[in-house]
């Protein structure tokens, strides 16, 4: 067997779901029995099998998938519960295997993912993707680029026909549920119980505990990063509408059309709304020159 | 002997792993520390409070990047976007010298985030050598490439992995990251001598040795960085350091991580070795 074969055979068997007790699948995708697709190029030893000897890598490979998603979704874990949120980081892990050199970006199609599969999601599936999306934003905005901002002189000479970019750790979402405050709630205490496990404690769970009751009402979100720290601040939708046509590349002119379109809000109000927008992202920082580079976002929906 | 090519001639002394749990010590007591190893790949992004502490870090202390990804024997060429950004860690680091695993870990651009065992052929000896090569030499820093842990051997392997590891290291001129650790959790994984390992090593091109501690299962055990270092490692690491001469050595501890000093005085255990070698040099020298 060349490199390269068995390279592909052993990627196959080790990314293989493990059985409800946590075993290798006695029986290969293609039903040839894991007994002698593990002969076929594993050696045993004196105390241990073929199978055995390559079970303890497929067994790490999931440990090491599922604590690293749990990680970084752990108020997602919360809402749908410990067993489902195993079940649906298999079944997503399965289809969306890591194609990144680093584990940070593993979660990446997760809530677009789980928004397609409402079978993973439980009774409360419209929640559980508004709480992907949140803590997906998270990591974007925790270590996304931080541009130069445009100075109050540079705000104040745009135009219409402007292009101007949004920094790149500002994520923008749409959502079904006010669900940031559960997000930042569920956040404090895992960080609270981790603390109180000390340094050698080891990531645990968090406890089960009663959500509060959510009820649907749209949100626009921002998740942006100021100093070292992200923070999440609702918007109304006609700037959420303006910002996210800003990040397509649209001219201010445009954006603004964008932001406005089927807005209730009366002709006579908007251009006091609009220098207060101006205002808050000219203090935020949010706003930079455009580059060609400036793509949609990655993940989070921006499109209503 | 004030280290080789493969470590830019450093003698850094004892280090330790940097680690999040250590950061509010670190900052607050400013310990006396060699040097720290970061990995590679938690820095690897574009802003944020990461970097910053990196920085800090940088301003006051020595630091050598470790890596796990890039996978020196995966059949499929590294991602180009994992080369550039870890050029730009180097050159904000000016890491001496950059280690990564003898392994695989990915194909057909699937990443496992495993570091899984090569078989050892003249096959697998080209591509690896073709790969640290390429990577050494875009990187324009000296890479050693480090020994793993593991579980499963293969039956298509023609050689030993110390054979392996030579064979490898002289082709690709480059540097070793041996770890005693694994040669001994491999030894009893795989039933073979660990002192036979050490004693065949190309001493001259060791670069860093890691330490680490593990786990027993009942019929193997694991490479998890979780425990002290146990005294037969430690016997690997004397008879490391009397084949190689002081070399920049680095305690692993990743899992149940222990306060800041614990792990720095489990690391410190290296001093008595160091310094007994250093004297015998000295002696013989004189």
């Amino acid at each position: 067997m060349n490199l390269e074969t068995l390279q592909r055979a052993m990627a196959a068997a080790v990314m293989m779901p493990l059985t409800a007790d946590d075993a290798m699948a006695q029986t290969a995708p293609d039903g040839r029995a894991m007994e002698a697709v593990a002969g076929s190029f594993i050696a045993p030893n004196s105390r241990l099998t073929a199978f055995e000897r390559l079970e303890i890598y497929n067994r790490q490979y999931w440990f090491r998938m599922l604590g690293a998603l749990a990680e970084d979704f752990p108020a997602l874990q919360a809402v749908v519960g410990a067993r489902a949120f195993e079940a649906l980081s298999v079944a997503y892990l399965t289809e969306h295997p890591s194609r990144s050199f680093t584990l940070r970006n593993l979660g990446s199609k997760l809530a677009d993912w789980l928004a397609a599969h409402p079978e993973r999601g439980g009774r409360r599936h419209g929640l559980a993707v508004d709480v992907a999306r949140i803590e997906w934003a998270f990591v974007e905005a925790f270590d996304q680029e931080a541009l130069t901002p445009l100075t109050l002189d540079e705000v104040a000479a745009l135009s219409g026909d402007s292009r101007i970019g949004l920094q790149p750790h500002v994520q923008l979402m749409a959502l079904e549920h006010p669900a940031d405050d559960l997000v930042l709630g569920l956040h404090d205490r895992q960080k609270r119980e981790a603390s109180e496990a000390g340094v050698r404690g080891e990531a645990v769970p968090m406890e089960p505990m009663r959500l509060p009751r959510l009820r649907r009402r749209a949100t626009w979100l921002a998740a942006h990063r100021v100093e070292m720290s992200v923070y999440y601040r609702r918007m109304e939708p006609e700037e959420y509408r303006t910002l996210s046509a800003l990040r397509r590349g649209l001219t201010l002119g445009a954006a603004l059309e964008a932001g406005f379109e089927g807005s209730k809000l009366a002709e006579g109000r908007r251009p006091k709304k609009v220098r207060e927008w101006f205002a808050t992202w000219a203090e935020l920082g949010w706003l930079c020159r455009a580059s060609s580079e400036e793509q949609p976002q990655r993940t989070g929906r921006e499109d209503e | 002997m004030a280290g080789n090519r493969f470590n830019g001639y450093q003698d850094l002394g004892i280090g330790i792993g940097l680690r999040i749990p250590h950061y509010r010590h670190i900052f607050d007591k400013k310990p006396v520390v060699d040097w720290f190893e970061i990995i590679s790949e938690n820095f690897m992004i574009d802003a944020g409070r990461p970097l910053k502490v990196l920085d800090e870090i940088l301003e006051r202390y020595r630091v050598v990047q470790h890596g796990v990804s890039m996978y020196f024997g995966s059949v499929t060429a590294p991602d180009p976007e994992h080369l550039r950004r870890l050029k730009q860690l180097v050159r904000r680091t000016k890491t001496p010298w950059l280690s990564d695993h003898l392994c695989w870990g990915s194909v057909d651009g699937t990443y496992t985030h495993d570091l899984l065992p090569l078989p050892y052929t003249w096959e697998a000896v080209e591509r690896t050598v073709e790969r640290v090569r390429m990577v050494q030499d875009f990187l324009e820093i000296p890479v050693a490439v480090e020994n793993v842990s593991s579980y499963a051997a293969f039956s298509g392997s023609e050689m030993t992995e110390w054979e392996f590891l030579n064979e490898v290291v002289e082709r690709a001129d480059c540097g070793i990251l041996l770890d005693v650790n694994n040669i001994y959790v491999s030894s009893v994984n795989h039933e073979f001598d660990p002192m036979v390992y050490v004693n065949a090593v190309a001493a001259h091109r060791v670069a860093q040795i890691h330490i680490a501690g593990h786990s027993n299962y009942e019929k193997y055990i694991l490479d998890t960085h979780d425990h002290p270092v146990i005294d037969p490692v430690w016997d690997l690491y004397a008879r490391a350091i009397e084949r190689c001469g002081p070399t920049p050595t680095l305690l692993e501890w990743d899992d149940r991580i222990p306060g800041f000093d614990e792990v720095h005085a489990e690391a410190k255990k290296a001093e008595r070795y160091l310094t007994r070698q250093t004297v015998q040099l000295a002696e013989a020298a004189r």
